[in-house]
């Protein structure tokens, strides 16, 4: 057993984090406000390999490990969380089931693209009908010749708008539900498929969320993702996969919002004294760093399994569970530590707690991973 | 073209603790940093190599531990790293440094030769001055910038009090940057992850060109005097007053202090 970060992850931790600093946190505040989708600091971070981390360097990534990825999402969501799932959603839900599931081809073609951060990458799942029941998938795709042509829509997709590949799901064979699901790689600009409403959110805002409208979509038969019928397995392990990756978000939110309170407790003077000197303030902030230490260690043991190529569903269940609530208690407990600075724009933590409830909803909400948690304990 | 880059690893705090014996830095427990200047000198390098083609070296001399600014500097694009470390190279100053440098530099070949201006540490700006004064070779300091002809010749701009010089240098040569210089570009994630893959070469005694006597605590001819943190300066006394009692308070505050009789 050893806890310690190699060599290799120090090194990357002091680049992420000075990253984050001076690149990222700028933006945040401004990137939230407008709803900016901030493709520059996409350009900053392909340019020093952000965008492909886990992408073996034979397909043009940084050939980094799981665990480094989860602490470049943890970092850069500590300063601005839209940052985090933009890379979150990239390379979990995009590039990893294209390297875990494409042929060599599709690998050739679109991995190295993605990890070099020329292209953005995106995942449609969710439909108006099908959220938490994914199975209940509306669109279809019929095989027609050379191709297949797909009807339907996806709603609430990140990165939508920017994105250039989109990994989708469609029903090939509505008689046989889940089992005629199938996965298919979607680029920017196939006839028939257009980007719909953008959504206006609570939190998260720089992250561009949209529905993705097909009509009559025609998508070559070598876009096929995996095999036929295979595309609910495919979407359940790209989730699991994801989860590091929201939960890694969630981390980073709450780390972001203590050291936010840290810094205001010592300045903001009440009754003559610090609020920090008041016990209630200490104790706040030891279950607060408890909390979130807890949740780091479990999202580096789920992301440290995945890399030792160990099972890891549950244990990425249990850390998105464990960081997404400790994020929103957490970021509560920060705005609570705040007063009523705490509730305004002018200070980061507002917009923290606002970005950390998203980490309970998405890639399945708690309740769900309370269900793979659970159904794993008791098969 | 072939460039050499020295980089020192530096306490990343202005809270340095000095032992109180030897008057040297204790720098464990200090989280340690490529010096600034250096760093700025490493990301002119790497430019010259992105635009004409280079092949850079870096070299340190120090402990160990400075071991991480060399892997820092693999994952920033450079293509060989040495580490100068040796008990003989031990408690050196300016000077006892330099020399094992020197020693060093006399083993290696290269076109220009870049050290930072100064360490945040040491301060004394001497180190690279003397180099090219052990290695009998031109140099400019104070660098802002630096073109390179593509053949022999570098043109450069040369920090001054008041102002800038324009120069042209033939290598080969060494100059001292300024972190005004440039900002020094991230570590490559990818290059991080080689980092450690790669080889530093580390060098000892027996590697390098120089003679024993001027290296470490023997070849250091200072001797430290005395090491302490600066006070505080209490804060100063304020008047508003009209301009002819102010000059009365003044001149009555520099005769308290015998500065004026
Ligand atoms: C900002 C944002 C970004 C998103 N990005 C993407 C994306 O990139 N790609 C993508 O495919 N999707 C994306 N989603 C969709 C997201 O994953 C879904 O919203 C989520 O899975 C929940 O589905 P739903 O919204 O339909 O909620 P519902 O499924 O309607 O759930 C409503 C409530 O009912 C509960 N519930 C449902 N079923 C059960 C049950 N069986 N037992 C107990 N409780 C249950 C849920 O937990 C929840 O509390 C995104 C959503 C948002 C808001
Ligand atoms: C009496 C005395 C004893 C000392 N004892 C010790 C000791 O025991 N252990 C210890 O670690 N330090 C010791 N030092 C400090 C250390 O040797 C000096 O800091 C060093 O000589 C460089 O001087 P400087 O920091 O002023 O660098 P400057 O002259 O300001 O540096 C200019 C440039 O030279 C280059 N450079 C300087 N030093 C190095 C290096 N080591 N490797 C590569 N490039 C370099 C860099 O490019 C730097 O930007 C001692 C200093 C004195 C005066």
């Amino acid at each position: 057993m050893n806890f310690s970060l190699t060599k290799e992850q120090e090194l990357f931790q002091q680049m992420i984090k000075d990253f984050a600093e001076k690149e990222v946190k700028p933006l945040a505040a401004e990137v939230d406000d407008l709803e900016r989708f901030p493709i520059e600091t996409v350009e900053k971070m392909a340019k020093i390999g952000i965008m492909g981390i886990p992408i073996p360097k034979q397909y043009g990534g940084a050939g980094g490990s799981n665990v480094m990825y989860s602490m470049a999402v943890e970092e850069l969501s500590a300063v601005c969380a839209t940052t985090g799932v933009i890379v979150s959603a990239h390379t979990s839900l995009c590039a990893a089931p294209i390297l875990e599931h494409g042929t060599e081809a599709q690998k050739q073609k679109y991995l190295p693209k993605l990890a070099s951060g020329e292209w953005i990458g995106a995942f449609g799942l969710t439909e108006p009908n099908a959220g938490t029941d994914a199975a209940g998938q509306q669109t279809t795709a019929i095989e027609d010749g050379d191709n297949y042509i797909i009807n339907g829509s996806k709603i609430f997709i990140t990165n939508a708008e920017f994105a250039h590949v989109y990994v989708i799901l469609a029903m090939t064979d509505k008689s046989q539900g889940t089992r005629g699901i199938t996965a298919f790689i979607i680029e920017k600009g196939t006839p028939g498929f257009s980007i719909g409403k953008k959504e206006k959110k609570m939190g998260i805002r720089g992250s561009a969320t949209c529905e993705l409208v097909f009509e009559n979509c025609i998508v070559p038969k070598e876009n096929l993702l995996g095999k036929l019928s295979k595309g609910f397995g495919i979407a359940m392990k790209t989730l699991d996969g994801g989860r590091i990756g929201i939960a890694a978000q969630a981390l980073g939110i709450a780390q972001g919002a203590i050291d936010e309170t840290v810094k205001y407790v010592k300045e903001r003077k009440q009754f003559g004294r610090p609020i920090s000197a008041f016990q209630n303030t200490q104790f706040q902030l030891a279950d607060m760093n408890t909390k979130t230490e807890a949740s780091r260690m479990l999202v580096r043991k789920a992301a440290y399994k995945k890399d030792a190529k160990l099972p890891y569903s549950v244990d990425a269940a249990m850390a998105k569970l464990f960081a997404a609530e400790t994020a929103m208690e957490v970021t509560n407990k920060a705005v609570q530590l705040h007063g009523g600075y705490g509730y305004t724009r002018e200070y980061p933590v507002e917009r923290m707690m606002r970005d950390a409830k998203i980490t309970e909803i998405y890639e399945g909400t708690s309740e769900v991973q309370r269900m793979v948690i659970s159904a794993n304990m008791l098969k | 073209m072939k460039i050499v880059v020295c980089i020192k690893q530096v306490p990343d705090t202005t809270e340095i603790k000095i032992d109180p014996i030897t008057g040297t830095l204790i720098r464990d427990g200090v989280p340690s940093i490529m010096n600034p200047d250096d760093k700025s000198g490493l990301e002119m390098a790497l430019q010259l190599k992105d635009e004409k083609g280079a092949h850079v070296t870096v070299i340190t001399m120090g402990p160990p531990q400075a071991d991480l600014i060399l892997r820092e500097a693999y994952a920033m694009g450079v293509d060989r790293a040495i580490h100068l470390t040796d008990r003989k190279f031990a408690g050196a100053d300016t000077l006892a440094t330099s020399h094992a440098l020197a020693g060093a530099l006399r083993k290696i070949d290269f076109d220009l030769l870049i050290t930072g201006r100064q360490a945040i540490d040491g301060d004394t700006a001497q180190v690279g001055p003397q180099i090219a004064e052990h290695l009998d070779l031109p140099q400019v300091s104070y660098l802002e910038d630096l073109k390179f002809d593509g053949d022999k010749t570098f043109t450069m701009k040369r920090h001054i009090e008041d102002g800038y010089q324009m120069l042209e240098v033939e290598a080969p040569c060494v100059v001292t940057v300024l972190s005004s210089a440039n900002t020094p570009r991230y570590m490559n994630v990818g290059g991080i992850v080689d980092a450690y893959q790669k080889e530093v070469e580390v060098w000892g005694f027996n590697e390098i060109e120089v003679d024993e006597k001027d290296l470490g605590l023997k070849g250091s001819p200072t001797s430290v005097h005395k090491a302490f943190a600066r006070g505080l300066k209490p804060a100063g006394e304020l008047y508003e007053v009209g301009t002819d009692e102010a000059v009365g308070i003044i001149i009555k505050k520099l005769k308290e202090k015998f500065i004026l009789n």
